[in-house]
């Protein structure tokens, strides 16, 4: 008999949808007189049916968030980007505060000249003003960039930006006595400086 | 579609993890699909779908463009499912090419004279021994199997999946049909 062989194999060509018109005729003249290629024919195609209608079978809910909390790390500078534009508000903000910041910078570093407030009785040694022992000086002293030495006495507040102060035993201060030498100390001196102006203009 | 999955691959290229979960999102229930008839369980398939996904991503460079995206990422599960397969204890495999070894017991005891395989599907039982028969297949024909009739793939497509010249395919799927004729064909 050599039947089966070729029509089983018509018969998976039906199935793959490649069966040219001839073997078609051919298969199905053939399944209608013979019983066993028949029975053959109608299990594959059971079979096949079977498994067509398998049911859907759904991934968890969360899928795609466990697959992207276990990709490695993305570029930097594509997060950075994504970051930028969804937080527009931000960004502006932060670019604000830099360019403050970089302008405070950029006159802390400015003043880096030596410098004070002239006033009598004040004698300068090396980038160090002194107060001399037994002399008043009247007034708040600021210096800049150097530092002081009071062995005298200072009527008024002494302020040392980015020195040393020297308080000699026999030396007097009447008011306060600071030292401003970190950029922050320096930017809270400076605030502090505008809100006792406000005040003063306010009193007055 | 075609055109948002080129446009979404090349931003991942550039490094845009976001644009990538819009790939998954879009291939998951194939592609879960596909590992899960290939395992036949869902927490296996839920691993091994998620580190083709995973793979997808870090190998992104090394995908051809000349190739359809879903094929490359079919043969990406396709593979790891195979790799999964392989490292399970054997299971017993009954041989496709085995013949004359018609009406296993175990599934006439489930034939249901008179319903139409549709109505009959509906059962659970059913389903389970469609799958078991699935899982009773040796892999190569397993594998073209599921392309073809879980994902409704062409001939082309799945050769161009497994990298098989259409001939090999096509000879595999009639074997694997062949071989589920025995196990379900009494039903």
């Amino acid at each position: 008999m050599e039947c089966p062989k070729k029509m089983v194999e018509l018969m998976h060509d039906y199935l793959d949808g490649e069966i040219r018109k001839e073997d078609e005729q051919l298969l199905r003249k053939h399944i209608h007189e013979c019983k066993k290629c028949s029975d053959h024919f109608y299990r594959l195609k059971k079979t096949v049916s079977f498994i067509e209608n398998l049911s859907h079978i759904a991934p968890s809910s969360d899928f795609t968030k466990k697959v992207m909390a276990n990709l490695p790390k993305e570029k930097r500078r594509i997060r950075w980007q994504r970051w930028f534009t969804n937080h527009p508000f931000i960004t502006a903000a932060s670019l604000f505060l830099l360019l403050i910041t970089s302008s405070l910078w950029a006159t802390w570093h400015e003043n880096e000249q030596f410098s004070f407030s002239k006033q009598e009785n004040l004698i300068v040694k090396n980038n160090t003003v002194i107060v001399p022992k037994g002399k008043v000086v009247e007034g708040d002293i600021i210096v800049r960039n150097g530092n002081i030495k009071i062995e005298g006495e200072v009527h008024g507040d002494v302020t040392v930006i980015n020195g040393k102060k020297y308080l000699a035993s026999a030396g007097e201060v009447t008011g306060e006595i600071e030292e401003v030498n970190e950029v922050f100390d320096w930017i809270w001196y400076n605030i502090k400086r505008v809100g006792q102006n406000i005040t003063e203009i306010l009193v007055k | 579609m075609e055109t948002f999955i080129k446009q979404r691959i090349k931003a991942i290229k550039k490094g845009d993890q976001n644009a990538f979960a819009d790939i998954v999102e879009f291939y998951k229930d194939k592609i879960y699909q596909l590992c899960y008839r290939m395992l036949g369980n869902r927490h296996e398939a839920e691993d091994v779908a998620q580190e083709a996904f995973i793979r997808a991503y870090v190998n992104i460079h090394t995908y051809d463009s000349t190739m359809k995206f879903s094929s490359w990422l079919y043969r990406i599960a396709t593979n790891l499912s195979i790799d999964r397969i392989r490292k399970k204890k054997p299971d017993v495999y009954l041989d496709a090419e085995v013949t004359g070894t018609d009406g296993l017991t175990m599934y006439s005891q489930l034939a249901d004279e008179g319903t139409s395989p549709e109505d009959a599907l509906e059962s659970l039982e059913l389903q389970k021994t469609v799958q078991e028969a699935i899982l009773k297949l040796p892999e190569k024909y397993r594998t073209v199997i599921v392309l073809k009739y879980i994902d409704e793939l062409s001939l082309q497509e799945i050769s161009e999946i497994l990298d098989l010249p259409i001939g090999t395919v096509k000879t595999r799927i009639h074997r694997g049909r062949e071989a589920l004729r025995k196990y379900l064909g009494d039903l």
